[in-house]
């Protein structure tokens, strides 16, 4: 009898299978390049995972090695794992896309883990002399368990079970080094001498771990920490290819692990903050909130409604920046309507997405979609930056730092932060609920600006009322 | 190194270089769509979970293989199935004000599975 790892590559045309495979997977992932194809693109992937799953069964079959216990477990655990997906998939609101991704993440890696943990038991039980695929093997395991906690953690504090603010205690910092350095000896002496123990201790380790790196992490760093747990996620996969010698794992872990670390440094750029810097975390917590230089004694300029939609409905050019506030105050569908009768009636509207604006990359695009605004309306930040000089309005709602003009002198909390815009346009009307300060508790110089109009309300109130004035001019 | 192994690096280089290059080309406004299909993508980690029934016999091993398949088969469909969504959701123009089908389509789908997941005994979503 051989053994886990040897089994799995055992017929070339399997194996070829599994390469046409990850080619449906890389032409799926490239039709995600336009908002047109990006459906079928999502369906060729589909495709490549039928195909997958279909030959990995005809290898079982073909094996014969798999007992009658072994299948109902097998096919029982993968219909309730799907069933709850489904499910889970065909419920979930849009505003909680994050945490789903961050659970979806939390299983993948969990179950690259479990793959690896399963070779070394077999190969360990079989007194087998452990090769060079030991090094994945541990590599597997550490990645995919600090996954699986991480990821939890992440989707408990998006979810709002566990408190979104960073969460420190003293020694953490020094506890976390530790469970690093037990989790790596651990590991490293599993090379050496194959030891179930030291496999316990690596993933006990590991999950803790995965603990302690996402528990200091603010909620607003979350786009951050979801793509980099997206990138880990793709990594335990791969590694868990390696550890059964098969490619189909290899290219698609190694297509979402160069997709997370895309993402992550995207949103650590867009936050202009180092990847490090976040980790280590300390940002957020509002105890530097001391706003250094900047015009705070300045007056700030109310609007109520009816003087807010006179200057959209006379408007020849409306650009909406929207934040995560707008989401947060589920408003995204008062201002698609606020858009579309601006747009019926001959205003020109678009919207400027920042690319933090939500809680995961694109988050708001997702957010806007769905509430039926036309893709080509949602502008990426630097299409739009050039717009604001020609524009009339700009109307901010619940985004505040990256619209502070602050971003662009040095000195600050954002200094160098790239921003929109807003301030070039030729007035701004900005719904916000108070004078509060964003998530880098700065003071906003926008607000002062003379050219701003603050309209306070709730997001949903204020589009309401906005909308229902707007009407009664145009009709 | 053994050959296997060579071969196996090479093909992990240069997917992920792959990777780079086709992942760069996709626009902001697809992110969270994008990161959702990845996502689904790594699901591909169920082939490894069903091919842990090649050699479990004993306790240990099916009670590994199974929860490696309870993961494996929520993260690969319903990573596909939310994408499949978002994506239904990008129009290029503002459709008509009616109640969408989609919507519609979730309703049906939802008592469908619902009665599935009581039938089961699974509750609500779990992480």
């Amino acid at each position: 009898m051989t053994g886990f790892t040897a089994h799995v590559g055992f017929t070339g045309w399997i194996q070829l299978v599994y390469v046409l495979v990850a080619v449906l997977f890389v032409i799926g992932l490239h039709l995600m390049n336009s908002p047109a194809t990006a459906r079928r693109g999502n369906q060729v992937a589909q495709v490549g995972m039928v195909i997958a799953v279909v030959a990995t069964f005809v290898l079982m079959i073909h094996d014969g090695g798999v007992t009658t216990t072994g299948w109902i477990v097998l096919l029982v655990g993968a219909l309730i794992g799907s069933a709850v997906g489904l499910y889970v998939a065909r419920t979930v609101q849009m505003t909680a896309i994050p945490q789903l991704v961050s659970a979806f993440n939390a299983v993948g890696g969990g179950a690259a883990a479990l793959v690896a943990i399963y070779g070394y038991y077999d190969a360990e039980s079989r007194g087998a002399v452990l090769g060079t695929t030991s090094v994945f093997s541990v590599l597997d395991v550490l990645i995919g368990s600090v996954t699986f906690s991480g990821s939890i953690i992440a989707a408990g504090k998006l979810q709002g079970f566990i408190p979104g603010q960073p969460i420190t205690f003293k020694g953490g910092r020094v506890l976390n080094i530790a469970l690093a350095v037990v989790a790596l000896g651990s590991g490293a002496y599993m090379f050496s001498t194959p030891s179930l123990p030291a496999l316990l201790i690596l993933v006990l380790a590991s999950l803790g771990f995965g603990v302690m790196m996402v528990l200091p992490i603010g909620g607003a760093d979350m786009p951050v920490v979801i793509s980099l747990l997206n990138a880990f996620t793709g990594t335990a996969v791969a590694m868990a290819g390696f550890v059964i010698q098969n490619w189909a794992l290899i290219v698609a872990g190694a297509l979402v692990g160069a997709s997370g670390s895309i993402l992550t440094k995207l949103m650590a750029d867009a936050m202009n903050r180092s990847l490090a810097n976040i980790i280590i975390g300390g940002f957020g917590t509002g105890d530097s909130a001391a706003a250094i230089g900047g015009p705070v004694d300045a007056q700030v300029r109310s609007i109520a409604a009816d003087d807010a939609a006179i200057q959209l409905a006379y408007a020849s050019k409306v650009i909406i920046v929207p934040g995560y506030g707008l989401a947060a105050a589920q408003a995204q569908h008062g201002v698609a309507e606020l858009g579309k009768i601006l747009e019926d009636h001959g205003v020109e509207v678009s919207y400027a997405i920042h690319p933090v604006a939500g809680r995961m990359p694109g988050h708001m695009n997702v957010l806007l979609a769905e509430a039926n605004v036309p893709y080509p309306q949602l502008v990426e930040m630097d299409e739009i930056n050039p717009e604001f000089a020609r524009t009339d309005v700009a109307l901010v709602i619940g985004a505040n730092d990256v619209t502070n003009p602050a971003a662009r002198r040095p000195g600050n909390e954002i200094s160098g932060m790239p921003i929109l815009d807003v301030d070039q346009a030729k007035s701004i009307i900005v719904i916000k609920r108070s004078m509060g300060h964003g998530y880098a508790g700065l003071e906003n110089e926008l607000y002062f600006d003379p050219k701003t109009s603050m309209f306070f309300a709730d997001a949903k109130k204020a589009m309401t009322q906005l909308t229902s004035a707007v009407k009664t001019l145009v009709a | 190194m053994s050959a296997a192994l060579l071969t196996d690096l090479t093909i992990f280089i240069l997917a992920v270089l792959i990777g780079f290059e086709v992942i760069g080309k996709v626009p902001a406004t697809l992110h969270t769509p994008l990161m959702s299909a990845t996502n689904a993508i790594h699901g591909i980690v169920l082939v490894g979970a069903l091919l842990i029934g090649v050699t479990a016999h004993t306790t240990v091993g099916y009670i590994l293989g199974f929860v490696a398949a309870v993961f494996a088969g929520a993260n690969v469909v319903g990573g596909y199935v939310v994408t499949g969504r978002m994506l239904k959701m990008f129009r290029k123009k503002a459709p008509a004000p009616e109640i969408s089908q989609e919507s519609a389509e979730a309703l049906n789908g939802h008592k469908g599975i619902r009665g599935l997941a009581d039938k089961v005994g699974i509750g609500r979503a779990q992480s």
